[in-house]
């Protein structure tokens, strides 16, 4: 495949970041020296955004995985803070602590009650370290899961927003059980007697993102990924060398439009010119618009054909020989 | 002190140099022991109890009651979905040298007399990884257990899920899950085995959805690597860390079970559950011995490579 070799997109991320890093040297020099370099530093910059365009006119699988991670990119607490009303966070899964890394919430969206669930990446490193980068302990799926079961007795749909590089991935987490707290969610969420829509709007890491993304429908942010193992972790593994990172964003199949044709993914949700950061707004809108199409539907189908449905689903992804 | 506790280096079990006679060498007390012994032992080490790897084919000699096997679903394999480099050739390598064509064999049997829908993973075929066909294969498993009233019996080893297959693999942690609620929602019972080694996806999907779990003694079980754990901690792990022994403890599994006692605490779980008994057997409960790896083709006793 193309997209497998480095050739013109590497040449553009080299350019990119040698005028990048042009600018930064100048807005140095201009601060230290006191001198007004704003002409060259505009010249540059408008240089850097051609690139810019080129890239991302046709980005590669692993330009989408840098999108996905952007630090910039909207955290759930934007979309939570711009498409619902009413938001009440829920704390704590009753057994064990509150796991920040995990956001629970009762909101209504226009007018009408859900449930929302989501990885809780921050926005600064301060708010990462407090939010674990949104990488769950086994109580942060235990928090979701009583959360979700809240949906169910009121028939509430459940909103879950996946963002993460995957479940924690420490002795406590072992100790306590992610193996089983993830699996628990997975059973659980496959016959969960109330609508539910899954959106991936940054990282799907594995189980981890999986533990709360079982549902009715699923839909992804255009530059979002959603994978088995990160690039670097199948890099490492498969070619002991995890700086073929690039290579293996390829042959992954984690992109939206990959997951589509492997009909995991039933929806892309568009995304603004060069990724959500750029324009934060926008990409909210679109999830805001899928959230006005879908959602009246699901509720409105009785709850065992919506299992039924929800079985079959996920009971035919997959490819096989007989 | 700790030394009985000291896991194998992974190192040490693929090493290749077992000799291929009358001896094999414990990777764990490094004795050398007269191969038939250790056959007649169910390839645990007289010496010093280390379980050793088995073969699919080995577990269901042990398991089940003899000639009670029907296999389903023999040939059903992979795709190659992704077109991922070298997937085809490791898919085509794993069948030669195990006999099979997946990491997965499930089919139904008995137990002591107790019917029962099984399926046993096989480490040596590709770690016992989990694509689109072994996930297919125990869900089918769950739903023949349902369609027939029949428990479900699963042998888990496995590193996880298949990555050649992408997020194919991942998501056969939520088809072999649903296909498992819908067997706990029919009422019926279901026992998951951890064998050596359970990790990454299949922990976190089938294999810790048991009514039961049992694990073999010294089996590694858990959710991430120790590798990958300590280089995030930051500190080294003790050597029992995820060990079957350290999961009792932890309260994440029900039983440590040694591979001799395994098959009629099975059956003993089984008879609790209200299996029905098809027939009373005339066959012992003791254990079936494993024969001479001489008299198969292959044989279980290299250990596994992914």
């Amino acid at each position: 495949m193309a997209a497998t070799s480095p050739g013109p997109s590497t040449d553009l991320d080299r350019q990119l970041q040698d005028l990048e890093g042009e600018i930064e040297r100048l807005r140095r020099l201009s601060r230290d020296q006191a001198i007004d370099l704003g002409g060259e530093i505009a010249t540059i910059e408008a240089r850097a955004e051609d690139v810019r365009k080129k890239i991302y006119t046709n980005p590669t699988p692993w330009h989408i995985v840098q999108l996905a991670r952007h630090p910039q990119r909207p955290r759930l607490v934007d979309f939570v803070a711009s498409l619902f009303t009413d938001v009440v966070e829920l704390h704590g899964d009753r057994l064990f602590r509150d796991d920040p890394a995990m956001l629970t919430a009762l909101a209504r969206f226009e007018g009408r009650p859900v449930v929302v669930v989501g990885h809780n990446k921050g926005k600064d490193t301060k708010e990462n370290i407090a939010r674990n980068f949104g990488m769950p302990y086994p109580e942060g799926y235990r928090k979701a899961l009583r959360v979700m079961r809240l949906a169910e007795k009121f028939h509430y749909p459940v909103i879950a927003f996946v963002d993460t590089p995957g479940a924690f991935p420490g002795d406590e987490a072992e100790e306590r059980g992610q193996a089983e707290a993830i699996a628990r969610n997975i059973e659980e969420m496959s016959r969960l007697r109330t609508p539910v829509m899954v959106v991936i709007t940054g990282e799907g890491g594995s189980g981890g993102a999986l533990a709360i993304a079982v549902g009715d429908l699923t839909l992804m942010l255009q530059y979002a990924i959603y994978t088995v193992i990160s690039p670097e972790g199948c890099a490492a593994i498969l070619w002991r060398d995890a700086t073929k990172a690039a290579e293996a964003a390829a042959a992954l199949r984690l992109t939206a439009k990959d997951l589509q044709a492997l009909e995991i993914v039933d929806e892309i949700l568009p995304e603004p010119f060069g990724g959500a950061h750029r324009d934060p707004e926008a990409a909210i809108t679109a999830v805001r618009s899928a959230l006005q199409r879908h959602l009246p539907g699901m509720g409105q189908m009785p709850v065992e054909a919506l299992l039924e449905q929800r079985y079959a689903k996920y009971r035919h992804i997959g490819r096989i020989v007989a | 002190m700790l030394n009985w506790l000291r896991r194998p280096k992974y190192s040490s079990l693929q090493r290749r140099d077992m000799p291929a006679g009358l001896w094999a060498k414990c990777p764990r007390c490094s004795n050398l022991i007269y191969r038939k012994e250790l056959e007649r032992n169910l390839k645990v080490c007289p010496k010093c109890g280390f379980h050793h790897r088995l073969t699919a084919t080995e577990r269901l000699e042990i398991t089940l009651d003899q000639d009670s096997f029907e296999e389903a679903d023999a040939e059903l394999t992979s795709a190659d979905p992704l077109k991922f480099e070298g997937y085809p050739q490791k898919l085509q390598e794993a069948k030669e040298k195990t006999g099979g064509a997946e990491a997965v064999i499930t089919g139904e049997g008995t137990i002591d007399g107790h019917r029962t829908v099984v399926g046993v993973l096989d480490f040596h075929f590709m770690g016992g990884s989990m694509g689109s066909a072994v996930g297919e294969k125990v869900a089918r498993a769950a739903e023949q257990a349902r369609d027939r009233q029949l428990p479900l019996v699963m042998f888990s080893a496995s590193g996880g899920a298949r990555m050649q297959e992408g997020a194919l693999s991942l998501m056969q942690l939520a088809k072999t899950s649903a296909a498992v609620g819908r067997l706990h929602d029919a009422g019926l019972p279901y026992i998951s085995i951890m064998c050596d080694p359970t990790t990454g996806g299949v922990t976190a999907s089938f294999a810790f959805l048991g009514d039961v779990i049992l694990a073999e003694p010294g089996a590694l079980i858990g959710f991430a690597g120790r590798r990958v754990i300590e280089q995030t901690i930051r500190r080294k792990l003790p050597d029992d860390f995820q060990t079957a022994e350290f999961c009792l403890n932890k309260g994440l599994i029900d039983l440590v079970v040694t591979r001799s006692d395994m098959r009629s605490t099975v059956a003993r779980l089984l008879s609790f559950f209200g299996a029905p008994r098809v027939e009373p057997v005339a066959v012992a409960v003791e254990p079936a011995t494993l024969e001479p790896a001489d008299a198969r083709a292959g044989g279980g006793s290299s250990a596994a490579e992914q």
